[in-house]
């Protein structure tokens, strides 16, 4: 079966990217966000007609998913180290096309409403090209150095787009931080790369994730303080992933990356960028499996677990609605790496595996709707707090229903896609670590609790009176959403266990009814609670926030992380380490050279008058010279 | 042989008037007096290659053509020299050294 075809998913975006970059000002706005859309239509076309295929026209052969590898040498380092540039076609990459291109599409549709007379229109069509032009990239990469190169390009344009509006101060604060924060990450990721290089001396998925093959057989050949070599790699290179998918401690990029516009939230920090920590995990996963029995990948799971803890406890107390679904985002993610922290390989043990990935479908719906319906709701409101807001579904019908479903799915209500994947994930949890299974079902209750407050809060809750009254959004913006909504009810009856596992061959997967009973009762409790606390206006809320008294302050001010993170930088590293080192640099290296400068400047400004022009003084040395050697001969002669 | 006068003679008279004119050469701020100083010290060589030839090879006589060689170019070096001079004269209404210095830049 000829894949090449698939080069062109990315490079559509690609063009689009040159296209509108290059020709920016002299495009009229409408027809560049024709152009985005067209382009980003082909592409999703182009992916649904490789998922197809791959799934249903091919589908297994021998009873196992083939993997299709097209690659091209791009760099030589010796004879077996080389880096290639290609297109690696197997479950997990077919199903990130179909999300990244749909999650794509629908964000560039409903930008062209959003984005409707602002003043950079092209530009921010050029950059959502080169943004899913990294994405697909990545997506399709086939070895860990082609995943590193568009790693960063998507790290780039992620930077580029919350950064967009650059006349805003925070924005600009915002955008850098990000790209510092990932790029600090991504430093872990770059040695764990070259370890990996240089212990292996391949960096092909396909010869690293092979089970019989020399990397998985022989992780014990070399240790370092009482690791294998190749745990540290993958700890190191899930260190990159961690910061892409803002993981505990590499969070703090991901809430103030919601200055960009919402669209951009809604592409790159909820659907896809953020979950390339959780895909290469998964491309990875035979590794993280196989290598050391899983050490590795126990920290992945532990991570996550807290990391989907810790940030539905902040989301609870934020009242900026794209923070709380920031937070939210880091939960499900922190959800996505501990189902693959809990995954075995074999057959109905991949089941983490599985979810994980089908988590990783359903949540990129649902949460991208929900950032499109929040879009859509600042917007009518302009305003991010949940304080400007309420009662707005009497102005709002599309948007307050395709968000209710949204919350819904996200709470893991019957029969809603959340519901199915979470329930997977609950189920993996369970059989295989039973402290994790109590964390995620607390933070799927603590997620439906913090969900419906928003929910409640935005569109029921108080009568707001507003300066000017809300409207529903134009139809580019709500299509979308009723998209995403029809994907958020049905995408849960996809049978993903049939179609991606870690051995790519499949199970049968069954509805645990107990671990799903309970999962939605606990969903169900929290949005009785937010219910009781938020559906009218009153002051339940405050109360219990007043009796929280100190908790409550610390988890709004996020446990004070990013004052924790600017002590650490500001006060210790910039002050006591490199402000000596600057020092050091410029004091005592730079001086010692400006100093032979300087000296030899001043030397030669005393000396220059012994070469006066004067044909006399030279006479004068020659001869005073001519008579001291003269008189040295004579010295040596006569003794 | 020079009758009644030794070599010895013969060179500290040159040597002196080699010494004059290396002190007139640095010591002088008029530049004929320079131009006569190096003179001397050429009349000094001069007197020391014949005195010399005279003493050593006494039936030769390359000595004494270098000495002639010596003067003819030194006659052709002092007709440049003040042509050099008058010129400059001319520039500057001086023959002292210290008002040709500007010529440096």
């Amino acid at each position: 079966m000829n894949f090449t075809y698939i080069i062109l998913i990315p490079l559509i975006p690609l063009v689009s990217f040159l296209l509108l970059g290059i020709f920016n000002k002299k495009i009229k706005p409408g027809i560049s966000g024709y152009i985005g859309v067209a382009g980003l239509s082909t592409s999703a076309a182009l992916s649904f007609y490789t998922a197809y295929t791959y799934f249903f026209t091919i589908g297994k052969v021998d009873g196992v998913y083939q993997t299709f590898v097209e690659k091209i040498t791009w760099m030589n380092f010796t004879d077996t180290l080389a880096i290639d540039m290609g297109i690696l076609i197997d479950p997990i990459s077919v199903m990130m096309l179909v999300v990244v291109s749909t999650i794509s599409l629908m964000v560039h549709i409903y930008s062209r409403g959003y984005m409707k007379g602002d003043d950079g229109y092209t530009r921010f069509f050029a950059f959502l090209g080169l943004f899913s032009f990294s994405m697909f990239g990545l997506v399709l990469a086939t070895n860990l150095f082609q995943i590193y190169i568009f790693w960063e390009l998507v790290g780039v344009s992620s930077f580029l787009l919350i950064g967009y509006y650059y006349t805003k101060s925070s924005a600009v604060a915002a955008a850098k931080k990000a790209f510092i924060v990932t790029r600090f990450a991504d430093l872990g990721f770059l040695i764990g790369i070259l370890i990996i290089g240089y212990y292996t001396g391949t960096y092909d998925f396909e010869t690293l994730n092979n089970p019989e093959g020399s990397t998985i057989l022989n992780w014990a050949s070399s240790s370092f303080m009482g690791l294998s070599i190749i745990t540290w790699a993958l700890i190191l290179i899930f260190m990159g992933g961690a910061g892409k998918s803002a993981m505990f401690p590499l969070h703090i990029w991901l809430p103030d990356a919601m200055e960009g516009p919402t669209p951009v939230s809604a592409l790159i920090h909820a659907a896809t960028m953020v979950v390339a920590g959780v895909y290469l995990v998964a491309r990875l996963f035979p590794m993280y499996y196989f290598v050391e029995d899983g050490f590795a990948l126990n920290i992945v799971a532990y991570v996550g677990a807290f990391s989907s803890l810790f940030a539905a406890i902040i989301a609870i107390t934020q009242t900026d609605i794209k923070r709380v679904l920031a937070f939210s985002t880091m939960s499900q993610l922190g959800y996505m790496m501990l189902a693959l922290g809990v995954s075995g390989y074999d057959g109905h043990e991949g089941v983490g595996y599985m979810a994980s990935m089908f988590h990783l479908f359903t949540h990129a719906m649902f949460k991208a709707l929900l950032f499109l319906g929040a879009g859509s709701v600042i917007h009518a409101v302009h305003s991010n707090y949940l304080k400007d807001m309420g009662s707005l579904r009497k102005y709002m019908p599309i948007t307050n229903i395709t968000f209710l479903v949204a919350a819904l799915a996200i709470s893991g209500v019957f029969p809603l896609s959340g519901f199915w994947s979470k329930d997977e994930i609950l189920v993996a949890a369970f059989e295989h670590n039973k402290l994790i299974y109590f964390v995620g079902i607390f933070v799927a209750g603590l997620t439906a609790f913090y969900m419906f407050r928003l929910y409640f809060g935005i569109f029921w809750g108080k009568n707001t009176t507003y300066k000017h009254t809300p409207h529903e959004s134009p139809i580019s913006m709500t299509f979308p959403l009723m998209i995403l909504a029809f994907i958020s009810i049905f995408s849960g009856f996809i049978p993903f266990s049939e179609l991606i596992t870690p051995d790519k061959a499949g199970f049968e997967a069954h509805l645990n009814i107990p671990l799903a009973i309970v999962a939605t009762i606990i969903g169900l409790i929290g949005i009785g609670l937010a219910y009781i606390f938020y559906k009218k206006e009153n002051d339940l809320a405050d109360r219990f926030s007043n009796a929280f008294g100190i908790f409550y302050k610390w988890t709004f001010n996020k446990f004070y992380f990013d004052e924790i993170y600017l002590f650490v930088t500001k006060k210790i590293i910039f002050n006591r380490i490199a402000g000596p080192i600057a020092r050091f640099d410029k004091k005592v290296v730079d001086g010692t050279m400006e100093g032979i400068g300087n000296k030899t400047v001043v030397i030669s400004k005393k000396i220059k008058g012994i070469q006066s022009g004067k044909v006399q003084d030279y006479a004068l040395s020659f001869i005073a010279g001519a008579v001291v050697l003269a008189l040295v001969f004579i010295y040596l002669w006569t003794n | 042989m020079i009758a009644g006068i030794s070599i010895y003679e013969i060179l500290t008279v040159t040597s002196i008037l080699f010494f004059i004119g290396v002190y007139g050469f640095i010591t002088r701020k008029n530049l004929i007096s320079i131009l006569m100083s190096i003179e001397l010290i050429l009349n000094a060589s001069v007197i020391n290659f014949v005195v010399i030839n005279k003493y050593l090879y006494p039936d030769l006589l390359q000595g004494v053509f270098f000495s002639i060689f010596i003067i003819a170019v030194a006659a052709a070096e002092t007709a440049l020299a003040v042509a050099i001079i008058i010129n400059l004269y001319r520039q500057i209404a001086s023959v002292e050294v210290k008002d040709t210095e500007t010529m440096k830049y």
